[in-house]
């Protein structure tokens, strides 16, 4: 369907393997850096919540929660 | 290193969160006296400022801008300025970004009360306030980008990109939506036509949804939840799967709001695919919020941030598979138009944006007064309240949503429509819409407690506009030595990361487009479809006026069901003059696309002065003013040359003649009345309306005839 819809645009076969491409390619560099990522650059990344000057050992039961 | 002495911007966030708390009571309250309308037509007060129509749109607009969105302001200036060590950029823009919000809110307060709508949900605002959004949108993202530019933490938080996604998208939606014709300073004309203004307009309405609902609260859950929980979030690798796959594959899911419509089959296809694996993200998000808690689930029954954080996570899970489940064509069948979809999108807005929104008030508003809580108590009783209401809103929307579809579709053994008239299906969910009504009293006076404890809190505490802080500057020249690619080459490069953003999520919207813009055979043209005529259009124009596309749609879906009960299915060709597209969302009164000709002239003129004589126990209100105001002649011809210009055939220099046609077409109708021993004069709004009724599907009828 979508073939015939599309079959008057030049060339218009590029088009599903184009997005093939983005897609494949995409998801293919997320899993690709999350599976190499450093684990210490991932540690520091978690914990950027906690840093500055907010207590981390702060519960909200300190503050009647 | 040399440490620089600076401060947190308090007050802003301070400014924020009262307009959340007042227009979130606003909003809710307009909720429910739409809900109670619902079930007794005396609450649209017979008042035109005040019928469902006009107070749908208010609702949702409150809700939506109102409440979430200076919700999702305090959110991000709170935590943007902590995660990046720096004060916003600008306090002048932070000013300028909150009265320029609260004015554009004043402003819908106005005008959609005053009818003056573009009858495009959740955008429904003219065209100077649709140019002021967008003004104070940049004025929000410039300060945003700037801050992050001038930070000290050289590494974005998770939740950051989530706030850069946001800006980013809902710029590009708002913008391309909101294109249109202006024929008066109040009134403009989209400038998109049928199908294509319907595509979109999903592809806006679906991702306003994503990016002012969904993802800037993710961000705020990625900050706010390991904060109250005192431990970083589960996985921050799933975190960085969750933002891109979400922000890639959400935009693609928008004709997911118009299965089995005129929309071409590929596009349908193409939404339900996306909206399937939207599921994989969502619930990725779900789980790390959840997973958060492991080993801290103890304190969920002690801590009531956290309690209102698991459930709105919970809500927020829930909703993300129900969206995919609906969006599969065989159960849209079933579900769409119906209160079905009510209580989904009530999950989503109750559930996770309210319960965060409450989650974070609780939790920030202790610590920006440096005091404690003024009762947990209370907290907790609003945590049960607003848990009843969710429970005693969604149930019985869900219970009225199969009951109605199946009454619709119900056909008796000599294969006859059970229930052919659609007041009864309609009679039938009214005890329910009660329990509805009551589910969201009880959701709003959890919020008025709430808002007595905040207040309590205020008081009792002492607030600190500015927050001492210190840190080290950034090194300029910065290369980064190890880690993945990601974080040398994104992570702390915020322009490069926005323009990235921007290019996932154009992807999907162009790919979307494109095809059904530049090519013809999409949308298959029908000789027979004429534009409409001067008084049809006044009566069109009336009928957006008065939000009538919130309760009737105009558009049969190819079911046997439908085509019993309403005649030929609609037809993407019908709608090529339609600037805008009036196929409406929701089945609260029967479709009325092929409402032209069915009744006689006097029967609509009856049943617009008083429903319930014509159609007894019909929910509709009363519109006595159609009859006492007339039609503005002046304004024919700036209509004509703006619907031309769009591309509608009006031959050149057909805006003079115009209103002679109007005015022969009109004096048509009033005579029909007369006979009946109805006087009217010629231009009173009630004829151009009716004009309008009974030209609807006349075309297509019309293209029946010549073919036999």
């Amino acid at each position: 369907m979508y073939k015939n819809v599309l079959q008057n645009i030049e060339n218009i076969a590029i088009w599903p393997m184009v997005s093939f491409v983005i897609f494949f390619v995409f998801f293919i560099c997320l899993l690709l850096w999350v599976f190499s990522v450093d684990k210490k650059h991932i540690e520091k990344m978690e914990n950027l919540p906690f840093e500055g000057n907010d207590l981390k050992n702060e519960t909200n039961l300190n503050i009647g929660l | 290193m040399e440490i620089e002495k600076f401060s947190y911007d308090n007050k802003i966030v301070k400014a924020f969160i009262i307009a959340t708390v007042v227009f979130g009571l606003v909003g809710m309250l307009v909720g429910l006296t739409a809900a109670l309308q619902l079930v007794y037509p005396i609450f649209n007060f017979e008042l035109q400022y005040t019928t469902f129509g006009r107070i749908r749109p208010l609702h949702t607009n409150a809700i939506i801008f109102a409440f979430v969105g200076n919700a999702m302001f305090a959110g991000v200036y709170y935590s943007l300025q902590r995660l990046l060590k720096a004060r916003m950029l600008s306090d002048a823009l932070s000013w300028i970004h909150f009265w320029g919000w609260q004015l554009i809110i004043l402003a819908a307060a106005i005008t959609l009360p005053l009818g003056l709508t573009s009858s495009k949900e959740y955008a429904e605002l003219e065209w100077p306030i649709d140019i002021a959004i967008a003004i104070i949108w940049v004025v929000f993202g410039w300060n945003m980008i700037g801050t992050i530019i001038k930070r000290r933490e050289r590494y974005l938080y998770v939740a950051i990109w989530f706030y850069i996604a946001t800006f980013v998208t809902v710029a590009v939606l708002h913008i391309v939506n909101s294109f249109a014709i202006p024929v008066t300073f109040f009134k403009s004309y989209s400038w998109y036509a049928g199908v294509q203004d319907a595509l979109v307009q999903w592809w806006y309405g679906h991702n306003a949804v994503a990016f002012f609902l969904t993802t800037p609260f993710l961000g705020l859950m990625y900050y706010f939840l390991p904060k109250a929980a005192n431990r970083p979030v589960f996985s921050y690798k799933l975190s960085i799967i969750h933002f891109w796959s979400l922000i890639f594959l959400y935009i693609w899911a928008g004709p997911h709001h118009l299965l089995y419509t005129s929309l071409p089959d590929w596009a349908q296809s193409l939404g339900v695919v996306f909206s399937i694996m939207l599921i994989a993200p969502s619930w990725g998000g779900m789980l790390n919020g959840l997973m958060t808690l492991r080993g801290a689930w103890d304190r969920v029954r002690e801590d009531v941030v956290l309690k209102f954080m698991v459930v709105a996570i919970t809500a927020y899970g829930m909703a993300t598979l129900e969206g995919p489940l609906l969006s599969l064509k065989n159960v849209n069948a079933i579900a769409h138009f119906t209160d079905w979809i009510v209580a989904h999108v009530h999950v989503g807005g109750l559930g996770w944006n309210g319960f965060m929104i409450f989650a974070m008030l609780y939790w920030v508003v202790p610590r920006m007064w440096s005091t404690k809580l003024y009762s947990p108590k209370l907290a907790n009783l609003h945590f049960w309240l607003g848990t009843l209401g969710i429970i005693f809103y969604a149930l019985p929307m869900y219970v009225s949503g199969v009951v109605q579809s199946l009454m619709w579709k119900e056909f008796n053994p000599e294969g006859f429509l059970v229930y052919k008239n659609f007041l009864e299906t309609t009679v039938q969910i009214l005890p329910l819409h009660m329990l509805r009504a009551t589910g969201g009293a009880l959701y709003l006076t959890g919020a008025i407690i709430m808002t007595y404890n905040l207040i309590k809190t205020a008081y009792a505490g002492s607030f600190v506009s500015d927050e001492n802080a210190e840190a080290a500057p950034l090194v300029k020249n910065y290369v980064a030595k190890s880690g993945g690619w990601h974080y040398r080459v994104l992570e702390h490069k915020p322009i490069l990361f926005t323009v990235l953003t921007l290019i996932a999520i154009l992807i999907g919207g162009i790919i979307e487009m494109v095809p059904t813009f530049l090519i013809k055979s999409n949308v298959p043209t029908l000789v027979s479809v004429k534009p409409y005529t001067p008084l049809e259009l006044h009566g069109r124009d009336i009928y957006i006026r008065e939000g009538c596309v919130n309760c009737h749609t105009q558009m049969v879906r190819p079911f046997r069901s439908e085509t019993e009960r309403y005649g030929e299915y609609s037809k993407a060709g019908e709608f090529v003059y339609d600037h805008p597209f009036l196929w409406g969302s929701k089945r609260t009164g029967p479709d009325l696309h092929c409402i032209g000709g069915k009744y006689p002239n006097t029967w609509h003129y009856n049943h617009m002065l008083i429903p319930d004589a014509v159609s007894t126990g019909s929910i509709m209100p009363a519109y006595p003013w159609l009859f006492e105001q007339s039609i503005d002649k002046n304004l024919t011809a700036g209509k004509i040359n703006a619907l031309r210009t769009l591309g509608v055939p009006y031959e050149e220099g057909y805006q003079d003649k115009a209103n002679s046609d109007l005015e022969r077409q009109s004096s048509e109708i009033t005579a029909t009345l007369k006979a009946d021993g109805i006087e009217v004069a010629d231009d009173a709004e009630i004829v151009a309306l009716i004009a309008y009724l009974q030209r609807l599907g006349r075309d297509i009828k019309g293209e029946a005839t010549a073919k036999e």
